[in-house]
């Protein structure tokens, strides 16, 4: 956070990406009658080495956008720009299987939900060798050597490989998903919400993993998250996505500090103070998240937000750049009609 | 989890390191179901009795006692020899409890290779289905559901008369015909016809199989661990084989162990009727069939093939019934 990685390469650049998935009525001659907009012209990018957080409330597309750019999901539209270490610079939203696969051990995914995402009939040796049989990279004696490495690094005793899932702790268990998406040596990591399924006290200790592994390897993640004061701990960028968009990021202090746009500052405020002195103005949020496959026009937030100006209803805002007090003017950007005018209220130190 | 609980958490769990493995602890749970125990222990003494039948059988499986004078003759009769006819003698003079021991062997031949061949074949279909959804899910439960609205007996009915009254057999290599006819211990010929008769069983058995294999491969595939894998690089097949079908193997061990009775049960049905397997193969339906003519006046010959299938179809039932507690993941160990 005190050093200033711009001068980084960029390892992946998402432009203008959208999913959106049909809902459709009727029996055997169905017909599209709408669609959801998961994501809806998502457009960011993350430099080689840093962790951008990616918040927003559930339903919000964050899970989707991970999804996408590993291609789980096939992009409606968009770009995911990827510098791959063999294959250079390749769209991933445009690779045949074949490259995906070659492209797949240089991306991999750490899962929210650490009993869903572990085989429950397979030992450890099976599931963290899994990546590592299925690319041809080792076997036999030498499958296990690497796997007790790999056990090693997350913090599980290597005696532990002949053992299946239920042996361990939810906390164990995300260290072996970790281990497993490490297998590969990949650049870069989708953390899909990796510790909200457990324990605060398991929390820090993954998050300190992952951040000692980000230095060991020179990883790079995307931490998807809904919890404010985690992505503040971890993440080098933030942004923030509203039904679909991208409506602010920033460099994490920029935007705890001096949010720009609204809901990032009711999202704020929403984050509950570890000292009940503390009195804050509560921006309290009213009305409902708006629909995906509905959603409202103009600004997407402008029924919930209490800055809203006859503009925003009519004319949808674009994802811009805007100056920062200190920092350097390109790496602030919001999509707000307001954002030079409104004074919003920022956080300082969460964690 | 805190800090000062974990030493001792992982040091409970060193002494848990020879782990009991999943088919030990689902031993030990089935041997808790004593009906379950005692079917397994019968249906393996039958098992067992019928593998040796060759040695068992004191007379020749069609080999005719002319001597008798009264036939069918009832238990304990002698031939010229003095040999005892255990069970007696059916109505041209073949020693019963010979053709019992050898239609042992047939019906449970039967039963197997319908249930083996029909899980087996569902189970792969079920799992393509719920794995890759869409449009071959839909065919494939379209065609399940089609085959489940057709009435099973009377199409078994007219399938069988057309098949076997007209002697159509099935074009096999000869080494599966020798091996056949070993496995029924009846000539080639005789065992073509069982194939029709297993191959007109599998048509229909397989439904069952395939919607419950279906059913887990759609709720496993949309787990993360699927997810996992594919970004792990394993291929479609690999997750299929290697992740999905042994996942979801339970609930088809308990189904395949219901079936087995519910085939011999069938099989004897369609034997019963004439439309199974003919005399001179023998088995427990067509055995039936021959003793209703008599019944009335030797009510002991439907007796002998009627007790042992009774027994294995009910026993097949409690097996299935005591593997669906044992194989239960969510009852305690």
């Amino acid at each position: 956070m005190f050093e200033q990685p711009s001068e980084r390469p960029n390892l992946l650049e998402v432009v203008d990406l959208k999913k959106h998935f049909p809902i459709k009525r009727g029996f055997l001659f169905e017909k599209e009658v709408g669609a959801v907009k998961a994501v809806d012209g998502v457009s960011f990018f993350i430099r080689e080495g840093e962790t951008l957080g990616l918040v927003g409330e559930s339903g919000c597309g964050k899970t989707t956008i991970g999804r996408l750019i590993l291609r789980a999901h096939n992009p409606t539209a968009g770009q995911v720009w990827f510098q791959d270490r063999r294959m250079g610079r390749v769209d991933v939203a445009r690779l045949d299987e074949g490259e995906l696969r070659e492209l797949r051990q240089n991306m991999q995914l750490i899962f929210q939900d650490p009993y869903s995402s572990l085989n429950p009939r397979m030992t450890l040796l099976e599931i963290v060798g899994e990546p590592l049989r299925n690319h041809g990279l080792a076997k036999g004696n030498e499958l296990k050597a690497r796997v007790a490495e790999l056990l090693k690094v997350v913090g599980l005793r290597p005696e532990y490989m002949t053992r299946y899932p239920h042996a361990f702790s939810g906390g164990q268990r995300q260290r072996i998903g970790v281990a497993r998406a490490l297998a590969l040596h990949p650049q870069l990591v989708v953390c899909d919400e990796p510790v909200s399924a457990l324990d605060v006290s398991v929390q820090a200790q993954i998050l300190n993993l992952l951040q000692a592994l980000q230095g060991e390897f020179g990883l790079t993640y995307l931490f998807i998250s809904h919890d404010l004061s985690v992505v503040e701990h971890i993440s080098d960028r933030v942004a923030v996505m509203y039904v679909g968009k991208l409506v602010e990021s920033a460099a994490t202090t920029d935007l705890f500090l001096t949010p720009r746009h609204p809901y990032t500052e009711a999202l704020l405020s929403s984050v509950p103070k570890p000292d009940p002195r503390i009195r804050t103005e509560a921006v309290p949020l009213t009305g409902e998240v708006a629909d995906p496959a509905h959603p409202p026009s103009g600004c997407y937030f402008h029924p919930r937000c209490k800055y809203r100006i006859d503009r925003c209803v009519v004319e949808e805002p674009m994802l811009r750049p805007i100056a920062d007090a200190g920092a350097s003017a390109s790496d602030h950007f919001v999509s707000c009609h307001r954002a030079e005018e409104l004074r919003l209220l920022g956080v300082a130190g969460l964690a | 989890m805190t800090t000062v609980s974990r030493p001792i958490l992982d040091r409970g769990r060193a002494y848990e390191d020879k782990q009991e493995s999943q088919l030990l602890v689902v031993l030990r749970r089935f041997r808790r179901h004593k009906l379950a125990v005692i079917s397994t222990i019968l249906i393996l003494f039958i098992f067992g009795v019928s593998l040796l039948a060759p040695l068992l059988a004191p007379f020749g499986r069609d080999a005719i006692d002319l001597t008798s004078p009264v036939r069918p003759a009832p238990p304990g009769t002698h031939d010229m020899a003095g040999q005892i006819h255990l069970l007696g003698i059916d109505q041209l003079g073949r020693d019963l409890f010979t053709r019992l021991l050898y239609a042992a062997r047939v019906s449970m031949s039967i039963a197997i290779l319908v249930v083996l061949i029909s899980e087996t074949f569902g189970m792969l279909l079920g799992a393509v289905a719920g794995y890759f959804g869409g449009i071959v899910d839909t065919i494939i439960s379209r065609v399940i559901e089609f085959m489940l609205t057709i009435p099973t007996l009377p199409i078994l009915l007219i399938i069988s008369a057309i098949l076997l009254r007209r002697d159509v057999v099935i074009p096999l290599p000869g080494f599966i015909n020798r091996l056949l006819s070993g496995l029924l211990l009846a000539p080639e010929r005789e065992a073509q016809k069982v194939v029709v008769l297993v191959l007109i069983l599998v048509v229909f058995g397989w439904l069952g199989a395939a919607r419950l294999m279906r059913g887990m491969a759609l709720s496993l595939s949309k787990q993360d661990f699927v997810e996992a894998l594919r970004a792990a690089g394993a291929s479609d097949a690999r997750i299929i084989f290697r992740h999905i079908i042994p996942n979801g193997l339970a609930p088809i061990l308990v189904d395949a162990s219901l079936a087995l009775g519910g085939v011999i049960v069938t099989e004897s049905a369609l034997s019963f009727l004439g439309l199974g397997v003919q005399d001179p193969t023998p088995t427990w339906g067509n055995m039936l069939s021959t003793s209703q003519s008599y019944m009335f006046q030797h009510p002991w010959l439907p007796l002998v093939p009627g007790i042992p299938l009774v027994i294995v179809s009910i026993g097949f039932n409690f097996i299935g019934d005591g593997l669906r507690d044992a194989l239960d993941p969510r009852l305690k160990r």
